[in-house]
């Protein structure tokens, strides 16, 4: 790490973002958001999904052209057009999945496009010898003759590294280079980020490991919703108040409506879970739901959160515990299973997992009943157009037209659509993963007050969400997870933001004293 | 090594099958069933180098046999007909299937069709023209055509390796090196590994596209004049469905029909095994010359189901390391962070 005290000023700016904004149609997913690189500094940019992390990263490398804003490269202004445009320019990205070609050597991979040839012919053995000289320089001795397959995705994601400061990058983004590597891999990857930022190239961390964060980084900047949070020198930055700027909004702000405080005991249980778990996925974990109940599912990106949704549907298989109703063992292996017993399962990824785009709002909307009732007993149009009407009505979807494909509509109305689906289908407990994410404000409100209403009307709700605010106001009882693992159960009075960033923290912070 | 074994195996059925045929008819070990095994694929040798190129770059060529058969006929026009020199005849048909194939890779690559989409036009396209030309089969009766067929290297043993097949087999040669030699080789791997990986590393894309059809097309003209020597005639149904017999060649070579993988020797080594089991039929003589087609077909479905057995072998060998999916990762603080200087 190069001196981490020196103030931010000292250093050159490498990489200068003033201003910069994009919108998809009436999304905001980057709002104004300032962002600056010092020359060999390692700068971890953090935010939950949705937070603006990957559009900025785009922006800059030219996949996305920009609605506003500046971004300066040592001083001069650049605009890239392509990806190709920005690595010419200096900015290289390394993604997780490498964009290398696992068919090819390790050699060719780095030199394809500029071998050495003589003759038209390439001198495999130079461009071996080279190979070979550049790779001993990141610490890896190998054969570069291999296919780039043969190796793990640690190798190559150095060999990326390697091929993109080859081309002369200044910037290097690196986009969750460590999320499948172990230890050891991750060691080599830092000894190697060290090198570089001690040559004076500016280097963009994004991470969901806070540890590693703090282990490996200068400095942090941190987005929410697209808007910029903050910048600090990661020393002077606690981790209780880095995970603060990333979850939550200042303490002071979160006066919110309770969820009313019922004893526990008065509701119907719906469902309940024991020892339920999956290895290498969720720890085993104990949950019951009850009727009228909203249980808010809080913890950072990676903690386990969708995971656990996904166990409960039944989309992903436990390996342990059981899951029973009013006593008796169900059988929750797949997601008919869970559609089957009154489960209903609204996914993060709206866009993949959830809609259909080019079906109509009608179609989308009696989908999951539809499956629910088979194919040999299909509802008439009449039947369809009446369930779309009563809930594009009940739920303000807009436009009020059943026909259009629902991928012309805006991400609330795509979500309410979605909750429409499983309302369709009288579900008994429905688990909503991060709804209101991508939503503009308006329709943000509206989805909370949904959730608040089905929950009064009986319904036993499990919610994801990143926002710690939004969680507080309509939860019952809240789970943190930390670490793929249910670590706290908060209720009633106990509910606060503080609280639960407290136990997000909990325990983890002495480590990273220990390692800076 | 993957690619290795696959051509190890396709050798190692070559030379099995052609030491049970040997048993079964000791004549066919000769120089001379072998040089003619030469000269009667010397075509599809040709242009399966060429369809070699285009399945590892992750395309794939179905004008190839049209394009044989309108090289003959305008070939046999040219010559008999209009008057032209063969010499400058074989000039222009090559630069007409330059053309074809440059304007088949730029559709390709402008508006991002599918390669089986734009060939199978570029097949109906050359095939209709050619009967366009002619519907009937035209001799071709020029000096140079006797003297082609006259010349031959004499091989121990009562073999003639005739001219066409040495053609094949230098363009073979050629061909061999190109690929595996040459940035532009190098790029043909890189292209069927991943178009989006290559297009960010810098090359360019689609030039590289365009050659690729350009240089099947060319070949796919040279597999058409060598194919007018053999026959000594150029006719519009010519080579038809060779297209299909050029893909089979190339996938029992070892070529991968995804893409990124493959070699010319391998393609040489299907196109014997064709050539060998034809072979083998006319030395039986009861059989039914059709049965080439269902030992090809055979053959083509265990190649296919070898290829996926070794990927998956591969793939799961390469994913033990590093671990599949972040979901497999412990967050790091489990183990003590000891960082290293």
């Amino acid at each position: 790490m190069s001196d981490p005290s020196a103030p931010p000023a000292a250093r050159p700016a490498l990489l200068d973002i003033r201003g910069l904004s994009k919108s998809f149609g009436t999304l905001k997913a980057l709002d104004g958001v300032d962002f600056t690189l010092g020359e060999g500094e390692i700068h971890a940019l953090l935010g939950e999904n949705g937070a603006g992390k990957s559009t900025l990263i785009k922006v800059v490398t030219g996949v996305f052209a920009r609605d506003a804003g500046t971004v300066r490269l040592a001083g001069r202004e650049i605009a890239p057009r392509s990806a190709k445009d920005a690595v010419d320019a200096g900015i290289a990205t390394v993604y997780q999945e490498v964009n290398l070609l696992p068919n090819l050597s390790v050699a060719q991979n780095l030199y394809l496009g500029r071998q050495p040839t003589r003759f038209g012919v390439v001198r495999e053995g130079e461009m071996k010898r080279r190979a070979r000289a550049l790779l001993l320089d990141y610490g890896l001795d190998i054969d570069v003759g291999a296919p780039l397959s043969s190796y793990s995705v640690a190798v190559q994601h150095i060999t990326a590294i390697a091929r993109a400061v080859d081309l002369s990058a200044r910037v290097l983004i690196l986009d969750e280079p460590t999320a499948s590597l172990d230890r050891h891999e991750v060691e080599i990857l830092f000894s190697v980020m060290r090198k570089l930022a001690d040559r004076g190239i500016g280097i963009v961390f994004v991470s969901h490991f806070l540890d590693q964060v703090y282990e490996i980084c200068d400095r942090v900047t941190v987005l929410r919703n697209g808007r910029l949070i903050g910048s600090r020198d990661i020393a002077d930055l606690p981790r209780l108040d880095l995970i603060r700027m990333m979850l939550g909004r200042e303490l002071a702000e979160t006066t919110h409506e309770r969820a009313a405080s019922q004893p526990d005991t008065a509701r119907e249980v719906c469902v309940s879970f024991k020892g339920f778990g999956k290895q290498g996925y969720v720890a085993p974990f104990d949950l019951e739901l009850r009727r009228g109940e909203v249980v808010g599912l809080a913890g950072l990106l990676g903690s386990g959160r969708t995971e656990t949704a996904r166990l409960v549907f039944g989309a992903e298989r436990a390996d342990s515990g059981e899951a029973t109703i009013d006593g008796k063992a169900i059988k929750l292996n797949s997601p008919r299973d869970g559609a089957g017993l009154g489960f209903g399962y609204c996914p993060e990824e709206r866009k993949t997992e959830g809609i259909v785009a080019d079906l109509t709002v009608r179609e989308n909307i009696v989908l999951a009943l539809q499956a629910r009732r088979g194919l040999h007993r299909p509802l008439s149009r009449r039947e369809q157009d009446e369930i779309a009407m009563r809930y594009i009505r009940m739920l303000d979807i807009r436009p009020p037209d059943p026909e259009r494909p629902i991928g012309l509509l805006s991400g609330g109305n795509q979500q309410k659509a979605l909750l429409a689906r499983w309302l369709a289908t009288s579900p008994k407990l429905l688990v909503l993963d991060e709804p209101t994410r991508g939503i503009d404000v308006g329709a943000h409100a509206e989805i909370i007050r949904l959730v608040r209403e089905l929950c009064d009307q009986g319904l036993a709700l499990l919610v994801i969400s990143s926002e710690l605010d939004e969680i507080v106001t309509y939860s019952n009882r809240v789970v943190v997870l930390r670490d793929r693992e249910h670590v706290e159960e908060l209720k009633g009075e106990a509910i606060e933001v503080s609280s639960i960033l407290a136990a997000i923290a909990a325990d983890s912070a002495p480590a990273h004293e220990a390692a800076s | 090594m993957k690619a290795s074994t696959s051509v190890a195996i396709t050798a190692f059925v070559l030379v099995a099958g052609f030491a049970l045929c040997a048993l079964q008819f000791p004549n066919i070990a000769s120089t001379r069933v072998v040089a003619n095994l030469l000269t009667d694929n010397a075509f599809l040798g040709i242009v399966a180098a060429g369809m070699t190129f285009v399945i590892i770059s992750g395309g794939i060529d179905l004008s190839v046999g049209s394009v044989i058969g309108f090289t003959t006929v305008f070939t046999a026009l040219a010559i008999e007909r209009w008057g032209i020199p063969p010499f400058a005849a074989f000039a222009m048909v090559l630069v007409l299937c330059a053309l074809f194939g440059a304007a088949m890779g730029t559709v390709i690559h402008v508006f991002e069709l599918p390669p089986f989409i734009v060939t199978l036009a570029g097949m109906f396209l050359a095939r209709g023209v050619s009967f366009l030309l002619s519907t009937e089969s035209i001799p071709i009766t020029a000096p140079i055509y006797s003297a082609v067929s006259d010349f031959a290297i004499r091989l121990p043993g009562g073999g003639r390796l005739t001219a066409i097949a040495i053609a094949m087999l230098v363009i073979l040669v050629v061909c061999a090196l190109l690929l595996h030699l040459t940035r532009f080789g190098a790029n043909v791997y890189a292209l069927g590994g991943s178009r989006a990986a290559t297009a960010l590393m810098g090359i360019p894309v689609g030039p590289m596209t365009v050659r690729i059809y350009m240089l099947s097309s060319v070949l796919a003209g040279l597999a058409g004049i060598v194919f007018s020597f053999y026959t000594a005639a150029g006719y519009s149904l010519s080579a038809v469905g060779v297209e299909l017999d050029t893909i089979a060649a190339v996938v029992i070579g070892g070529t991968l029909l995804t893409g990124g993988q493959g070699s010319v020797i391998g393609t040489f080594l299907g196109v014997l095994i064709q050539g060998m089991i034809q072979t083998y039929i006319n030395f039986d003589g009861t059989l039914s010359s059709w049965w080439t087609k269902i030992a090809t077909g055979v053959l083509l479905f265990v190649f296919i189901a070898l290829q996926q057995g070794l990927m998956a072998l591969a793939r799961r060998s390469s994913l033990k390391p590093a671990g599949a999916k972040p979901v497999d990762v412990k967050p790091v603080e489990a183990t003590p962070a000891g960082a290293p200087t």
